[in-house]
């Protein structure tokens, strides 16, 4: 009997798996057609698919790119035999018109002024975006940049920036040397009333003096000349790099036991949140001039940088509060055991980390901010939305409204979609494994 | 032997409140109010400065003048020698009303989208993340007047339905009518109606209070409660018995038949619109810039939405729904009982900020014409008047009453869903 096996002894040639489990079949059958639910889900959405893109391509797809009005463009699609409105696009205005969409109404031929100075702001983002890759000192750089990208900008004396600049190495030197022979806080309250008064009285003749004795400077470009996506992006990036430091030391004052600091923080905060920002530059366009003394006149650009300034800082203050609140309590005991006073606590320990984990929410209050720039075209400023009512306007190109609107939609979409993907990026790159 | 002596009696020296920390938070504290007192005090010199040269002496009269002006889409009845302080309110009213048809169909577009999104189907969940990221990387004004220009320049004029054979059609059975001057839909009409209350007789606050919605509301109402009685008595034979008596066919005869009763008293009917000369008379008419409002806020706001829900979602550990499926529970259940409760603590925070940024960017209405609070009080009544600082300033300080209003109910829900926190 022991000759009869019950175990098979001999391998089975493999077979192939069935059709219907791998390749384009099996995927389709498993991501695509798993029940009557995905399959109806899957072929309501290839349909919509189809019926858009049906509408889309052909309107698309029209040889209109040379077009000097919209005239010549129904003419042009005539003669292809495409009649009715909407036959097909007009490209023609975006050939046009899109170097006033990118750029406004700054002269032409300082045209590499705006695009130095956004070049620029990319190095000096460099040495804390990707801290690895480039050379420490360019923090230098990063530290001279908000003294540049004005000047660029508005052009003007050199001295003004310069002696801007003056006003805090001043204030640095006069905290260093109250700080080292008295205490700190008084240090700190003297050297920012010197800043003060440097810049508000001071400031402004040396300036004038040293402007008339060695005239260095650009050509002065208004800020009524400023337009499109370039003012999007200069009132965008200003009020994001003003309202960093003002948003830290309003976290700070929210979560601090100063009771009066802390109500005035909180007020401030919650103040900002709860009314449109629409109300605020209302308050620019309108009110600010009335706030101020009487005589003192600033160029709209600046009231409208200063109320989004203020409008930023609130939410950043309430990014950065969330990353104080990340960092376990360990760290702040630590900091209190090694004996560190407040500033150097925060300097040297919260603050990194801190920061490090906002970086994300700081870069999406930067997208928030910057799309909220459209609303600017509402108090009568020449952003991307703002230029387009004008073209529109005009007799040219008046009835023209997809291809413009879709242009400035894809500008902002290009912008926004790189940077939350960018944001993305950091935040899987910072992950520490604790949170 | 030694002896003890006490330390030295401290006498308050001024430099203390410098270098002692027991004082120097009270320094640090005065030196911030007695700054910020300086500061506003400067403020308001500057301002009673200013507006003492333009002559102009802040005062709210102007809100008991004629505004003069018209209000084409409102809930309350207006005209144009109403007062300003009525023309503010029907611009409130409309805010509310456009910030809650918003908040309504952005959570309920957001949450499909955001659990779509999660879908095992390929073409579904990448559609969705083509959608999220469309309209949540543009700007929201754009896609206001986007959506605006769309029922302008697609839809069909009122002309279109007229004649033997109209290039347009009336939608679900002659009821709606969609043009490029609204959508109209049917308004629900009493033939034996109660008649409307009048309150607060002619001031600028006065309202009608329709007692057929009253009464309908007071009986919908009761009908609720006594179905929800059924079911809770239904619970209670549950736990005695163990055998659920039947209840579906009573709570629904519960809700439907009072309603039912009382709708065929009072008459009810609908009022269909129907196009008279050039334009439709009749039914309820939804203006362009309320759709386009309405549309853009909550297609915008809903692609943030369904972020939120599909990172809550995620957030729920897939050990917790292995663990209810192990108990046996079927897929709806497990959803129901395990992953919502849980996920809804992540997902309410950012939600309640979300309604609110939607409630704010209704202010945009201005941008479509749309006579929100911002289209009337700072928008024509400053114009006219020229207050800019009285219309500003309660414009802001009555959004911020809304925000504040709004944060305050959600986490009044928020503390309650939290509870089931451990």
């Amino acid at each position: 009997m022991s000759d009869v096996s019950f175990v098979r002894t001999e391998m089975l040639v493999e077979k192939a798996p069935p059709a219907t489990e791998v390749g384009v079949i099996g995927w389709m059958r498993h991501n695509l057609f798993t029940g009557w639910l995905n399959s109806t889900l899957t072929v309501l959405s290839v349909l919509g698919i189809y019926f858009v893109l049906a509408a889309l391509v052909p309107w698309a797809w029209s040889p209109t790119w040379s077009a000097a009005s919209l005239k010549e463009c129904r003419g042009i699609l005539a003669d292809l035999g495409r009649e009715g409105h909407f036959s097909g696009a007009c490209w023609g205005v975006i050939r046009d018109r899109w170097v006033q969409l990118f750029m406004g109404f700054y002269p032409s031929d300082y045209y590499w002024r705006p695009i130095a100075a956004f070049l620029l702001l990319g190095v000096a983002l460099s040495p804390v975006l990707f801290s690895d890759k480039v050379p420490a000192k360019l923090i230098w750089f990063t530290g001279l940049y908000p003294f540049l990208m004005p000047w660029l900008l508005w052009g003007g004396s050199v001295w003004v920036p310069l002696m801007v600049l003056a006003g805090f190495v001043i204030s640095y030197g006069v905290y260093r040397a109250i700080s080292d022979r008295m205490s700190e806080l008084l240090a700190l309250i003297v050297a920012v009333l010197v800043a003060f008064i440097w810049w508000l009285v001071l400031m402004g003749p040396i300036a004038g003096f040293l402007a008339n004795i060695i005239p260095i400077g650009m050509e002065a470009v208004g800020s009524r000349q400023f337009g499109g996506m370039m003012l999007s992006l200069t009132i965008g990036v200003v009020a994001i790099g003003f309202s960093l430091p003002i948003g830290i030391v309003l976290a700070l004052g929210r979560q601090s036991d100063l009771l009066i600091v802390k109500a005035l923080c909180v007020g401030f905060i919650e103040f900002i949140r709860g009314v449109p920002l629409i109300t605020l530059l209302f308050v620019a366009s309108t009110l600010l001039n009335i706030f101020m003394p009487p005589g003192t006149n600033f160029d709209i650009i600046m009231r409208v940088i200063i109320m989004a300034t203020l409008f930023a800082s609130a939410y950043m203050a309430e990014v950065i509060r969330g990353g104080l609140a990340a960092l376990p309590t360990g760290q702040y005991e630590g900091a209190d055991s090694l004996g560190l006073n407040y500033w150097q606590a925060q300097r040297l320990i919260i603050m990194p980390q801190a920061l490090k984990i906002s970086i994300p929410g700081i870069v999406s209050t930067f997208i928030g901010l910057f799309k909220d720039t459209t609303l600017v075209s509402v108090i009568g400023l020449l952003d991307p939305l703002g230029l387009s009512n004008g073209i529109r306007a005009n007799a040219e190109w008046n009835g023209v409204v997809w291809e413009l609107y879709g242009f400035i939609a894809l500008m902002f979409w290009v912008f926004c979609f790189s940077m939350s993907r960018y944001s993305m990026h950091l935040e899987r790159k910072l992950q520490t494994g604790h949170r | 032997m030694t002896t003890l002596t006490d330390p030295p009696q401290e006498s308050f020296r001024l430099s203390q409140l410098i270098y002692d920390t027991r004082y120097r938070s009270m320094t640090i504290q005065i030196v911030a109010l007695i700054g910020f007192l300086l500061l506003l005090g400067w403020l308001f010199s500057n301002t009673a400065q200013n507006l003492a040269d333009l002559g102009k002496e802040p005062s709210f009269r102007f809100l008991g003048e004629p505004a003069g002006y018209d209000i084409n889409q409102r809930l309350l009845d207006y005209n144009s020698q109403d007062t300003h302080l009525r023309a503010a309110l029907i611009g409130l009213l409309n805010t509310l009303v456009v910030a809650f048809l918003g908040c309504i169909t952005a959570t309920i577009l957001g949450v499909s989208i955001g659990v779509l999104r999660l879908s095992d189907n390929w073409v579904v969940s990448k559609l969705m993340a083509i959608y999220v990221e469309t309209f949540r990387n543009v700007p929201v004004l754009l896609w206001i007047v986007f959506i605006m220009a769309i029922m302008i320049e697609t839809m069909p004029a009122p002309r279109a339905f007229k004649g033997e054979n109209p290039s347009a059609h009336m939608m679900l059975n002659d009821s709606v009518a969609v043009t490029n001057r609204g959508v109209y839909i049917p308004e629900p009409l009493f033939s034996n109606s109660l008649n409307d209350v009048h309150l607060l007789g002619a001031s600028s606050l006065r309202f009608d209070v329709s007692v057929d919605l009253l009464a309908i509301m007071l009986v919908l109402g009761a009908s609720f409660w006594g179905a929800s009685w059924y079911r809770k008595r239904a619970d209670k034979i549950q736990e005695m018995t163990g055998d659920r008596p039947k209840t579906w066919h009573v709570r629904l005869g519960l809700i439907v038949i009072p309603t039912a009763i009382l709708l065929y008293a009072l008459g009810f009917h609908l009022g269909y619109p129907e196009l008279k000369g050039f334009n439709f008379k009749g039914g309820t008419h939804f203006r362009n810039s309320l759709i386009a409002l309405w549309l853009a806020l909550s297609l915008y706001t809903a692609a943030f939405i369904a972020e939120i829900v599909r990172a809550g979602i995620l957030a729920i550990s897939h050990g917790q729904t292995e663990a209810a499926a192990a108990l046996g529970m079927r897929p709806n259940k497990i959803m129901k009982l395990v992953v919502l409760p849980q996920a809804l603590r992540v997902i309410i925070p950012p939600m309640i900020s979300n309604y609110l940024n939607l409630a704010k960017n209704s202010s945009l209405a201005i941008a479509v014409g749309y006579m929100d609070l911002t289209g009337t009080l700072m928008g024509i009544t400053l114009n006219q008047t020229g207050r800019e600082l009285e219309t500003v300033l309660m414009t802001m300080m009555i959004y911020l009453a809304i925000s504040l209003s709004i944060s305050g109910v959600m986490n009044v829900y928020n503390n309650r869903v939290k509870l089931v926190e451990r």
